[in-house]
């Protein structure tokens, strides 16, 4: 059984913002049940700033708590600041994670920014660092 | 492990005796005086060595009377999966000069699935024989997969994670008729339930004292007389030349008092168990919907309850029981080291996502009704909250009202 930080077990038990947006904004969805994990993101956005977020997900311990902490760390912050969420912080924040377990942080930053870039595309805007990335590392490639 | 703050569990119920059961108390009376009173090895040319010597010998025939075969033939090893590698490449490579085909099913342990992918490296051909939705290998198909230069068949008796039991007689009976070797892998059965060689038909066996109540790191593999198998080691003369090392004695010795202990209470142990196990299974299926029953329905392991619950994955579910006190296992990706699906699973046909669900209950001599009753109760709710953060239940919630 893989050894689970305390932060990573509390927000796997308890975890914040789980459900769905009706009326989102943004939806970002990423995984595939091959790869084990599917997390989808709903994002509300007012003046620039993530108002409200919100997920679902499929997936083990880690996986539901990389989506928990990862929407806590995204609400209210502008969307600017919501791109620079990497899986490297978000596994930062969950005070690290088994290291087979690292590419479900990867699916969090993952599912947020694809839920961002939604809303960029339907409003027709550009965010600084949404793309700067490039085609960040896609569903269920770790092995 | 770490579960956070959250409150103490009502109870402690262990239900993945699949995983590795307790050591009997009398089992491990037995060992004790072989750590330090009796430390001789049974290889010495003086009186310290006699008695281990004895206590292993006796083993030999405790562990002989379990599968019904001699003493003679059983070589003690570490692990089941350290039997299973001798079984398949000791037996490949005795067999060198006949051919270098082997058949091993598809759902076999990775100790023997992977011992052939080995082979395979070196030049000998492997094939896989498909299962069935229930797990289920056909003789048929074997027989029809045997060819001239085919040396090795390798089916597992009992498959751990789904229970099936494998009709290991019929294929016997086609595998001899070729003329071909043929191995069972029966660590999981061996001890749970009745193992006779000779019924079976088989030229080797592998079991593990671990799976009845016995230590863990002794097992062995029975091999018939007389038949050709080159060891996995180079070293000394014991086992007959066949597995070099000191022997495990007090292991050893644990071994052979389980498999007495087992032979005792076989029936008893196996009558206690499917009715748990039925109860589990009509319980769960009553108090989860979406929820499917995997293996065979009644040709299974007797202590032995395994799901595949939909919408939702195995390793989340394993630690909301845990945190409720209840120990179970899973062949989910997730649970995987390589994170990938059950390869058991994805033989019989079950889709990805619905093999991410997958969880397993085994029974043994710890358990009640009441534990069974505890699990029912508890896991509709665990069920429940991981739905209801499951983006695939919410679509299929959404297409279910859209029919409508």
């Amino acid at each position: 059984m893989p050894m689970y930080s305390e932060k990573v077990m509390d927000h796997f038990m308890n975890p914040r913002n789980v459900g769905e947006i009706k009326d989102a904004d943004g939806i970002g969805e990423v995984g595939n049940p091959v790869c084990g994990d599917m997390m989808t993101f709903y994002i509300k956005v007012k003046d620039n700033r993530l108002e409200d977020v919100k997920f679902q997900t499929f997936g083990c311990g880690a996986a539901v708590a990389v989506s928990s902490i990862t929407s806590e760390m995204a609400k209210g912050k502008t969307l600017k600041e919501a791109v620079k969420i990497t899986p490297g912080l978000v596994a930062q924040e969950l005070e690290g994670l088994p290291k087979n377990k690292y590419h479900c942080s990867n699916l969090g930053a993952q599912a947020l920014r694809k839920a961002i870039r939604d809303y960029a595309q339907k409003k027709g805007i550009e965010i600084e660092g949404l793309e700067e990335k490039g085609e960040e590392h896609e569903e269920g490639e770790e092995d | 492990m770490t579960t956070g703050n959250e409150k103490k569990p009502e109870k402690r119920v262990y239900l993945d005796y699949i995983a590795t059961t307790p050591v009997l108390p009398e089992v491990l009376q037995a060992m004790l005086p072989y750590f330090s009173d009796l430390y001789g090895n049974p290889q010495s040319f003086h009186s310290w060595g006699d008695e281990p010597g004895e206590a292993m010998e006796k083993a030999r025939e405790q562990v002989a009377a379990l599968v019904s075969g001699s003493a003679d033939e059983i070589v003690f090893t570490s692990s089941g999966s350290e039997a299973n590698n001798m079984a398949v490449k000791g037996l490949a490579q005795g067999q060198i000069d006949k051919g270098k085909h082997i058949i091993v099913s598809a759902i076999e342990h990775f100790s023997v699935l992977n011992a052939a992918r080995t082979l395979e490296k070196s030049d000998f051909e492997l094939t896989l024989v498909p299962v069935d939705k229930y797990g289920v290998i056909d003789p048929d198909e074997v027989a029809r997969n045997i060819r001239k230069d085919t040396i090795l068949v390798s089916v597992m008796h009992a498959n751990g994670e789904v229970g099936t039991i494998q009709p290991i007689a019929e294929i016997g009976k086609r595998v001899k008729e070729a003329g071909v070797l043929f191995h069972t892998d029966a660590v999981a059965s061996t001890g749970n339930t009745p193992v006779d060689v000779n019924e079976l038909g088989v030229d080797a066996l592998s079991l593990a004292a671990n799976q009845f109540y016995g230590p863990k790191g002794a097992a062995a593999l029975w091999v018939r007389k007389r038949t050709r198998l080159i060891p996995l080691m180079d070293g000394g003369v014991q086992e007959g030349g066949r597995r070099p090392g000191t022997e495990n004695v007090p292991a050893i010795v644990g071994l052979g008092k389980a498999a007495e202990l087992a032979v005792r209470d076989m029936t008893s142990r196996m009558r206690k168990f499917s009715q748990l196990r039925d109860g589990l299974i009509n319980g769960l299926l009553a108090a989860v919907d979406h929820t499917i029953l995997t293996g065979h329905p009644t040709q299974r392991l007797s202590h032995h309850a395994s799901f595949c619950i939909e919408f939702i994955e195995g390793e989340a579910m394993l630690l909301l029981l845990n945190s409720q006190g209840i120990a179970a296992s899973s062949g989910s990706a997730c649970t995987s080291r390589a994170l990938k699906a059950s390869h058991v699973l994805i033989a019989m046909g079950l889709p990805h996502e619905i093999a991410q669900g997958s969880l397993l209950f085994s029974l043994g001599i710890g358990n009640n009704e009441g534990d069974v009753d505890y699990v029912v109760e508890k896991m509709p709710p665990i069920v429940d909250r991981l739905r209801q953060m499951s983006p695939l239940y919410a679509k299929f919630i959404k297409e279910k009202r859209g029919v409508k």
